[in-house]
């Protein structure tokens, strides 16, 4: 009996592209879609630089009265579940509504939607603030939203676990679907860059203050100085293959075949960190020998610290330049709960091609053993896949994805 | 049947109880822990009562950098999270930290911390550009709540899978339902599970101010909160947190464990109809109990008990009630139900997780908590709500649900672990 959960739908919106074709055009080749902030005057604070989604015009896609009740990152999200669908050649109103689910990730939740909120408490008075507050900004929204539009009552969930949610929300998907869920819709969508949001992730000490977009975030590079966060992600449709394949499923993009999570040590306690362990579960998981592997879509911080961790971990498990490393999110960002999902539509894109896309901008530092692909983009037989996610304070998540056919 | 779930540890801080014993005494006391705010002054606002906790992070032994960079709800969660660790006893017995997972819920996260901080950087809501010279640090931790599962990672030594689980008002149910299956599937053996929320804040009172969602009843704030009752006009902001030891029955027994109770079945569904209204049917609260029996291998008429989300809201009390006489049927009417948060109000994502500590703990006691302020009945909720006093009565399996914003309905099925069918 087979118990493969695979990826029969994408949705994605980035820096650079709205929608799968427009998204991989630019990704294969490693289109750098950073630069200035221009969601507001970033001038004044030490970091200016991002990977924001330009051209979307969400009048175009949602209904009106949805609009002033939705944060940007839940229109993004939105249309993105409406593209899945389509990419799926799925109507939801064809399968039994307790069937369908969405587990989402989420990292700040509509931020943008609560600053505004939070202006007029303070300035204006309790009374101005939105009735949409109540819902608009919290982590639930996105899963809450999308099942409502597409009238799924299946089980569903939100997790937070920084940068690393998205690999978890899959996971989570992929548990719902060999539980019997006939489709669950997972991945996720972050947009915070608005000057409270924007605040609060310079706060965090690990941003980049380059003003030169293609010299700003460099993860493995000896000029690493931190990242540039991006807005966007991506949702991403389950099924059981068996599903799949009975209702003549279009696209059937990969396997998510494994799945690892771990936490760090506490700092301080000289312990190894629990990254190679999370890739140990992970393909362990999958039932794959690291030798199987034939690429790795690495979380590529952006700091020298995390850099070598990761290095260190890549490395212990595969060697030294054991296997291809690549970081397409140098081309977008750091794109928080989305980031994963991206990579994992990039991971299974770059075996669909056989080609693995670039980690654009950047230099290979001599102090890593990695065999980090780096400006053009590398053909190459690809079938098992490796995505690696970390969060801020010591979430590890790997997910391996692999070749239906 | 594969691995079974038990709670062998139990951390509760909610309004008017700090610690589960003090916790249990509030509830079979029937008394309650709602009042005037206090942590600001609400004058300007609709509804100005919620149930506040008297917290001094001093007092549970959190360091001063602790304090400093933790929100108030991460706060809680290390507080329970070593309450319920001390009381499994498991340190003692030694664990291994790689198997060894944290799932803590949260709605609104550092919601708190948010609102003061913007105060701050925005000068008073003056500033568009808010200015980050005088963000602090942990602003990161605030941005981001999985924060909290770091905290609670560090503070007991795990470092098997962590994450934050938020879906809204369920978060307290759907944390511990995921922790279950992560040891159900062998993921990890022990979890340290839970949930908590601290939202009395300006921010969260106007939100819910101006959807009407909390009462008005400011006369009378320690009677405010009237679930099932026939005058209730809204819910009751609470605060608190409450975190498990969760562990593999067959482990738990080996290393002769204290067994509150087996976590027998869980599901959540989705009503897919509105982010913040019901359906007065109750049809996917009662399609999620359904599944959670059927995961329990057991029939609504096993249940002894049933504690409802009774947020005293008009909407929500007929919900749940009608969601009850579809899953249960005739047995609806002679199974108790009560809402403890007519006594600690309605910690959002924290309450699932009380309300789960107030399940196992009636089944410690055989003990059923009651509905406080329970006076005037409703024709459209017509079973037994348990008024006014907690009521002595076998208790060996339990029913509790939650409801909340985005349309999730989750139910979970508590049982004494010899009760169960193997």
């Amino acid at each position: 009996m087979s118990v493969k959960t695979v990826i029969t739908g994408i949705g994605v919106a980035t820096a650079n592209g709205l929608g799968v074709d427009e998204f991989w055009a630019a990704t294969r080749v490693g289109k750098n879609a950073i630069g200035r902030v221009t969601r507001f005057d970033a001038s004044s604070y030490p970091a200016r630089l991002a990977g924001e989604v330009r051209g979307f015009e969400v009048s175009e896609h949602l209904p009106s009265r949805l609009i002033p009740q939705t944060d940007r990152m839940t229109q993004l999200a939105l249309v993105a579940a409406d593209c899945a669908f389509e990419d799926a050649g799925v109507e939801p109103g064809n399968i039994p509504e307790f069937d369908m689910g969405v587990v989402t990730a989420s990292t700040s939740g509509g931020f943008e939607f609560g600053q505004n909120e939070l202006k007029k408490l303070w300035s204006q008075g309790s009374q101005y603030v939105s009735a949409y507050q109540s819902f608009a900004w919290f982590y639930a929204v996105n899963s809450g939203q999308i099942s409502i539009r597409n009238g799924m009552k299946g089980p569903s969930g939100v997790v937070v676990s920084d940068h690393a949610g998205g690999l978890d929300a899959i996971a989570q998907a992929r548990r719902q679907i060999r539980k019997g869920s006939k489709l669950i819709f997972s991945g996720g969508f972050d947009a915070s860059i608005c000057p409270w949001g924007w605040v609060a992730q310079v706060a965090g000490g690990r941003l980049s203050t380059s003003d030169e977009p293609d010299r700003a975030y460099l993860p493995f590079d000896a000029a690493a100085n931190g990242y540039v966060p991006g807005e966007g992600g991506a949702l991403l449709i389950l099924e059981d293959i068996r599903t799949a394949r009975e209702r003549g499923a279009e696209n059937i993009y990969g396997e998510v075949a494994g799945y690892g999570a771990t936490f760090d040590p506490k700092p301080g306690s000289g312990r190894e960190p629990g990254l190679r362990r999370a890739i140990a579960v992970a393909l362990a998981d999958a039932g794959v020998e690291a030798g199987e592997v034939d690429v790795v879509f690495a979380d590529a911080a952006g700091s020298p610290d995390l850099d070598r961790q990761e290095a260190d971990a890549i490395t212990a498990v595969f060697g030294p330049s054991g296997v291809p490393v690549t970081a397409p999110k140098t081309m977008i960002g750091r794109l928080y709960s989305g980031a994963a999902p991206v990579d994992v539509v990039s991971a299974v894109l770059a075996i669909r091609e056989g080609l693995i896309p670039p980690t654009t901008n950047v230099e290979l530092s001599p102090e890593y053993d990695l065999d980090l692909v780096t400006g053009q983009p590398r053909t190459a037989s690809v079938r098992t896949a490796l995505v690696l996610a970390r969060g801020v304070g010591g979430f590890n998540s790997a997910v391996v994805v692999r070749a239906t056919g | 049947m594969g691995r079974r779930v038990v709670i062998t540890g139990v951390g509760v801080l909610a309004p008017g109880g700090i610690g589960a014993k003090s916790f249990w005494s509030l509830l079979s006391e029937g008394r309650t822990a709602t009042r005037r705010i206090t942590f600001f002054d609400p004058s300007s606002f609709r509804s100005r009562v919620a149930a506040e906790a008297d917290f001094d992070p001093h007092l549970h032994g959190l360091t001063p950098q602790e304090i400093r960079r933790m929100d108030r709800a991460a706060q809680f969660a290390v507080v329970t999270a070593r309450e319920a660790l001390a009381d499994s006893g498991l340190e003692l017995a030694g664990f291994d930290p790689h198997r060894t997972g944290v799932t803590i819920g949260s709605a609104v996260g550092a919601t708190t911390g948010l609102d003061d901080e913007y105060r701050v950087v925005s000068d008073g809501g003056a500033l568009d550009l808010v200015d980050h010279t005088y963000a602090p640090q942990h602003l990161y931790n605030y941005f981001v709540p999985s924060s909290f599962s770091a905290e609670v990672a560090w503070a007991v030594g795990a470092e098997g899978p962590a994450t934050v689980v938020s879906t809204g008002c369920t978060s307290g149910l759907d944390s511990v339902g995921h922790a279950v299956e992560l040891i159900r599937e062998g993921t990890a053996d022990v979890m340290i599970a839970g949930a908590t929320d601290a939202p009395i804040s300006p921010i969260t009172m106007a939100c819910f101010d101006a959807i009407k969602a909390t009462t008005p009843r400011n006369d009378d704030p320690e009677h405010a909160s009237r679930p099932f009752d026939g005058t209730r006009n809204g819910f009751v902001l609470g605060e608190g947190s409450a975190v498990f030891v969760l562990e593999e029955l067959a482990s738990a027994q080996r290393r002769g464990a204290h067994i509150y109770a087996e976590i027998a079945g869980y599901a959540s569904r989705c009503n897919a109809f509105h982010m913040t209204g019901l359906r007065p049917d109750g049809r996917e609260m009662s399609e999620a109990i359904n599944v959670a029996l059927g995961e329990a291998r057991m029939n609504g008429d096993q249940i002894d008990y049933i504690n409802a989300h009774g947020s005293g809201t008009k909407q929500n009390d007929r919900h749940e009630t009608a969601a009850f006489k579809l899953s249960l049927g005739d047995h609806a009417y002679r199974t108790p139900v009560s809402s403890i948060k007519s006594m600690v109000g309605h910690s959002l994502g924290a309450i699932g997780s009380i309300e789960i500590a107030a399940s196992v703990l009636a089944m410690e006691h055989d003990m059923v908590p009651p509905t406080a302020n329970l006076h005037t009945p409703d024709p459209e909720c017509d079973l037994d709500y348990v008024p006014l006093t907690a009521r002595e009565q076998r208790t060996d399996a339990v029913l509790t649900v939650g409801s909340g914003f985005g349309g999730f309905q989750s139910a979970m099925v508590l049982a004494r672990p010899e009760r169960s069918v193997a």
